[in-house]
Formats: structure tokens, sequence, C-alpha cells
């Protein structure tokens, strides 16, 4: 007998091990089960690996110290050979890996996989999301730079919203009255400890699930899930037309996690760590700090919430929006699995896909942000400027010098706040301009009490030339109908109800 | 001499089983009830530690000066930095708070929290046009610290300000959210009918 054997031999006799390990693995797996789709949830568990060996190696050098922190990230970035290189597969293992669990739910989710008797795995899961979420947060936060510090002001400022107990939540969260090392701290706990542990004993009941009650059969139409017969079908099945999940099936998921994890590298290698941006020292309010890409959808919803709405929103819908998830499998237990079957469930699933890409893409241009730089940084251009008189000019120096474009584009630079000004004079008459710029309106400010009224009259006339393309400059009606003596019999203009005379 | 008891037959156990009573289970049952014991009175420390925060104080405020009264000229905003008093050991340059000190007429001064009301995020001060705008979702405040536009459902928080031996004080120390003192100004607007602002913290 061979040395190895023996070696073998002598492990297994006192661990035991074999037989488990191998009613595990050998476990059958219905036939059109062992398909392409079927790769996310392994590639999750790969991703977590790679997240927990990368984590544990950043936590080599990385200090969580408010006054340190940043510069242990510039150590790993500059000083350490391939530090960088870690932190990237970090960061971008983390953006894979919360697409991934996405991709992964929503594959469970149409393939009606959370039906009886999974409906545990599927809860489970919605925590496991949870959890990954929260590692998401609270690894952004422990990129200690300005991005982090007003993400963490967000944080504060939403649980400052919670009815009487606000305030307390607030230090409790941050560990003391303001944003500081304690606050870090306690992020690093849960980032590190706490999270990590939960999710990976999550994920440990998870696959055990996975293994015993068997992995989901393609969901055909027609094919109806009743809790007294589904075990008995799904036995039947699995012996009928099964393969064993190694090696008929495994090969596919060690495939697509080969290739996941070569991607997070590629990524990693090609655009590098995430930050850190600048210092976290909050009196540089010289920012404009933006969540990571995951949370962009949050940001652009808090900005086009009404401010009525605003509190009770962002309290409540998450909250109902976890117990839907939680309610689905008791609620839709049983039934059809096939997506042919399930039109609403389809529809969900492409609505929400596009209302998070639409909000995500809004919340990378911030379209209802002043750009805080445009008024100095971008020029007007010259088009505007050319045969215009002296006052006009002055208009527009007014018109830059007033920050008026940090929220009016002009020739398709500037804010998107407010409506881009490169034609406004064929919307706006010269005194409905003055009425606007003096008294606001519409979610403009007031500018009555900054500018003087030699200022106004030289911005309006800057303004007045809007009309571009020999477009027709905007009219007063009633200066026509004053002009002509009265309305002209082919005129559109019509009466007003409270101008027509009563006699 | 063998003290032994003799073994329970097996009718005798089969009655003890189904009776549910045995000297063992009796004795785990008390082994539990030890073991809840113990970790209350372990645990209850333990929250008491994790509130520690809340329970030091309730409201962190200090009086700290901000400057000398004669550095604020009058109709100017200007922006100051303090170190925070309540600052730990570690917090290094987290530590370091802004705030707008605006001089309204000689002697007079508004403190503004650079935190916007809505969520936080640091406003910046343009002096051409008197407004304050915040970065993130565009909230706007006039120069008094009222609500110009945006989602902002409120002015500007203030701290409360006096002068003392020549020097501006504020009585700060905490991020200022809806949840402290200052969810006691009325929304939306700031102004008290004699025209003075109303000192949030």
């Amino acid at each position: 007998m061979a040395w190895y054997k023996d070696t073998y031999d002598w492990f297994e006799r006192r661990l035991q091990l074999e037989k488990p390990i191998k009613d595990a693995v050998m476990h059958p797996v219905p036939t059109r089960a062992a398909s392409w789709w079927y790769v996310f949830g392994s590639a999750s568990l790969t991703l977590l690996i790679l997240q927990v060996v990368t984590g544990i190696l950043l936590s080599l050098v990385y200090v969580p110290s408010g006054g340190h922190a940043w510069q242990t990230l510039q150590v790993l970035n500059y000083q350490l050979p391939l530090g960088w290189f870690l932190r990237a597969m970090h960061g971008w293992g983390s953006n894979f890996m919360v697409a991934v669990v996405l991709i992964h739910m929503a594959q469970v989710f149409l393939f009606g996989a959370y039906k009886f008797p999974r409906e545990l795995t599927w809860v489970l899961g919605v925590f496991m999301l949870l959890l990954t979420l929260g590692m998401a947060f609270t690894g952004q936060v422990l990129r200690f730079d300005q991005d982090a510090y007003w993400g963490l002001a967000i944080g504060a400022s939403i649980l400052g919203r919670v009815p009487f107990i606000g305030g307390s939540l607030v230090h409790l969260m941050l560990g003391g009255p303001i944003i500081g090392s304690a606050t870090l701290t306690r992020f690093f706990a849960l980032h590190v400890f706490i999270i990590p542990g939960i999710l990976l004993f999550f994920t440990a009941l998870h696959v055990w699930m996975v293994v015993v009650l068997g992995v989901n059969e393609w969901p055909v139409p027609g094919r109806i899930v009743r809790r007294d017969t589904y075990v008995q079908e799904y036995h039947e099945l699995t012996q009928k037309d099964g393969l064993p999940f190694v090696p008929q099936a495994v090969w596919k998921d060690l495939f697509f996690s080969a290739a996941i994890l070569f991607a997070v590298a590629f990524c990693a290698a090609l655009f590098g760590p995430y930050g850190p941006t600048g210092v976290p020292d909050p009196s540089i309010v010289q920012t404009v700090p933006k969540p990571d890409f995951f949370f962009l959808w949050i940001f652009t919803v808090l900005s086009y919430l009404p401010p009525s709405m605003e509190t009770p929103f962002i309290l409540i819908v998450p909250a109902v929006a976890v117990a839907i998830l939680i309610a689905l499998p008791f609620v839709a237990g049983v039934g059809e699995k096939s997506w042919w079957r399930r039109p609403i469930a389809v529809f969900a699933v492409m609505f929400i896909a596009v209302c998070f890409g639409v909000f995500t893409q809004l919340g990378t241009s911030t379209p209802w942000s002043p750009h805080m730089t445009a008024w100095s940084g971008a020029a007007v251009p010259v088009e505007y400027l050319h045969n215009r008189t002296p006052l006009e000019r002055q208009g527009a120096l007014v018109f830059q010098e007033k920050q008026c474009r940090n929220c009016h584009a002009l020739g398709g630079v500037g804010g998107q706040r407010g409506p881009e000004l490169g034609d406004v004079a064929t919307r706006l008459t010269e005194d409905q301009m003055i009425r606007q710029v003096l008294l606001g309106g519409g979610n403009m400010p007031a500018y009555g009490s900054t500018l003087s009224p030699a200022e106004t009259t030289a911005l309006v006339r800057f303004l007045d030339t809007m009309h571009p393309n020999y477009q027709p400059a905007a009219g007063d009606a009633s200066r026509l109908v004053v002009q002509t003596g009265g309305i002209p019999p082919q005129s559109t203009v019509e009466h007003g109800g409270g101008q027509q005379n009563p006699h | 001499m063998d003290e032994k008891l003799p073994t329970p037959s097996p009718e005798q156990e089969h009655r003890r089983d189904a009776e549910g009573i045995s000297r063992r289970t009796f004795l785990m049952g008390v082994g539990i009830a030890l073991n809840a014991i113990v970790g209350i009175a372990i645990a209850t420390p333990v929250v008491v530690y994790l509130m520690g925060p809340v329970l030091r104080r309730k409201e962190y405020r200090h009086w700290i000066a901000v400057g000398d009264v004669t550095e604020f000229r009058p109709g100017e905003t200007k922006l100051v930095t303090f170190r925070n008093p309540f600052r730990e050991l570690t917090d290094g340059v987290t530590a370091n708070v802004p705030a707008y000190v605006r001089c309204t007429v000689e002697g007079k001064f508004v403190v503004f929290a650079v935190n916007c009301a809505h969520l936080g995020c640091p406003v910046r001060w343009f002096s051409e046009s008197q407004l304050f705008m915040c970065p993130c979702h565009g909230g706007v405040y006039y120069a008094d610290g009222s609500r110009a536009s945006g989602p902002p459902e409120r002015g500007l928080f203030t701290y409360d300000a006096k002068i003392e031996d020549g020097k501006v004080m504020i009585d700060a120390g905490q991020m200022p959210t809806l949840s402290n003192r200052a969810s006691a100004v009325p929304c939306p607007g700031v102004t008290k009918k004699d025209g003075e602002l109303v000192q949030i913290a």
C-alpha cells in the first residue's frame, strides 16, 4: 500500500468525513438544472471567500483610527508593493459580489426556487443580501475619506429623523457626538467581525439547505408545486432523470467562478483601487460627496422626493420592502414555478431593474445639484457674446459672477438644476425675466436683495439676446392687443376669463 | 461492599421515560437556569457599555471660541474651524469642525452649522450671490440661513452665540441633526417676529 494511502486512512479513521462529504457532493441534481443559469450561487460564495481573504490581508496594514486610517490607505496604495492591487481586488470584489448576489436573487425568483420546501433558504438569502449591502456600506466607511465622512453624515441625518429616539440613535451610531475615531472603530467592528460572522454562519446554513433539499428543478409550465406531493415528485425526478452534482454539474460552477475571479482581477489591474479621495477633514467644505455605485439610486430617490414625504418614506419603505421579500415564499409558496405562467413576477423584476438603472444613471450625473465650479470654471460660449452691446456683455459678466451658471447651463455646460438658458428669450419676455430673477420661484432663489438695479438691467438685457437661429423672441400678448387696438379677428390670442369685459 | 443502587428494571425505565422525570434531566434544567441567570448578569454591563455614548450625556454642548470679534466685518459671512471640545485622542482631522459666522451688524453674530438641514452635507457659501448651496441634493439657503430652494424643509442649523472677552463664542460639540435641539424650530422659516434668528444647536 502506498504511503499516501496509509496517511489518508490514518486521518480518515479519526475524522470520518468521507461518507458525509461523499453524500453531499454526489447528491443527485435534476439533469436540466445542471445549467449555466445555476452558477450564480456558487459564484457568490467564491466572491465571499475572495473578500474574506483579501480583507484579512488588508487588515495586516490598515489602522482603524480616525487620525490614521487615511494615511494607512496611502501606504497601501503607494508604498507597499502591490498593496494597491489588494485594495483594488477587495473593492472590485465587493462590486462583483453585490452584482452577482442580485443576479442570483433575480434568477432564483424567476425560477420559483423560493417555493415549498425552500422558503427558509429564500428568507435566509434575503438576510444575506442585506448583510452583503451592509458589508458594502461599512466597507465604504472604512475607506475613511471625504466621501466616507459625508456618507456617515447622511446616514446620521437619516437616523436623526426617527421620531423620539433619533438623537440617541445618532450618538449610538457615531459612538459619540461627532463623526470621529469612535465612529470608525464601530464600523470596523461591524465590517470585520459582526457582519461577516453572521454572513458566514448564514452561508453555511444556506448551502446546507441547498444540499439537503436538493437543487431547484428547471421550471416547466403546468408542473404545479403542491405541499403534499412535491417532495415525492422531486425525488422521482432526480431518480429518473438526475445527475450526481460532482462532476456532472459542478464543472460549470467551477468554470464560472474562475471567470468571475479573473474578471475581478482584470478590473482591479485595469482600473485600480477606489480612492481614497481627500482627507476626512470636515473643514474642507469644497467637496462633492457621492456614495458608491450601489447606493447611487438611494441618493437619487432622496433628491426627488417631495420634502413632506421624505421622512416617512426613508423610515418606512425599506422596512416594507424587506417585509415583502420575507413574506414572498409564505404568500406564494405553492403553484406555478415557470416564468411563462408568472407574468407579474417577470414584470416586477423588469420594473425594479429599469428603476435601478434609471436612478443609478441619474445618480451619476446628479442633474439636481448645482455645479459648484461652473460660475468660475466654464466660460460663456463666444457665440453668446458676439455682436453684443457693452451692456449685454456686462450682463454676461453678472450672469457668471452671481453663480447663475451653477444651476443654468449655457451651450450645454453648467448646472442642470434649472433650465438651460441658451434660448430663454424665446420662452420669457423681458418683464417675465425681471420678475423671475428678482422674486425667484419654481425652485429658484430670489435675487432681489443681491442684485443692484443696474446689474438686473444688464443681466436681463443679456438674457434677452438668447433667441438663437433667428427664432422669434417671446412677445407680450397684452402689448400686442394694445398696439393693434383690440384682438385681431384672425389672432390665436384668446380672451382670458378674468379680462373679459362684462359689458 | 457494593454500595451501588440496583440498575432500574426495564419497566421502571419505561415508566420514568413516560413521566419525563429523572434526576439528570432535572439537573440539566437547573444547569440551563443557572446559565440563563449568569448570562443575564453578564449581558447587563454589555448593554450599558454599548449604550455608553448615549448614557454619558444627552446633549454634547460646550461654549467654545471661534475667533475675535474684530475678525468679522459687518455684512460678511466667514468660514471658521474649531476643534471639537469632545474629541478623542485618535480623532485627528475629523475633530476639525467648520461653521459659518455671519456678522449682521457691528457686534451681532449668527453662526450657522455647515451641515445642510436636508441630509447633513456641507453647504458652500457664495458671497457674490449671497447664497449657501449644497452639493448633494441642491438645497439652497439665503444669507440669513432661511431656505431658498431645494429639498430642505427648513433653514440652516444655527449655534447659540455670545461675545465674551472680545471673542465670539458658540455653544457647540455635536453634529446638528433634526433630532437634537434643532427640531424645536418650526419649518420652514427661521426668523422670529422681531427679525432675530432663533438660536438652535
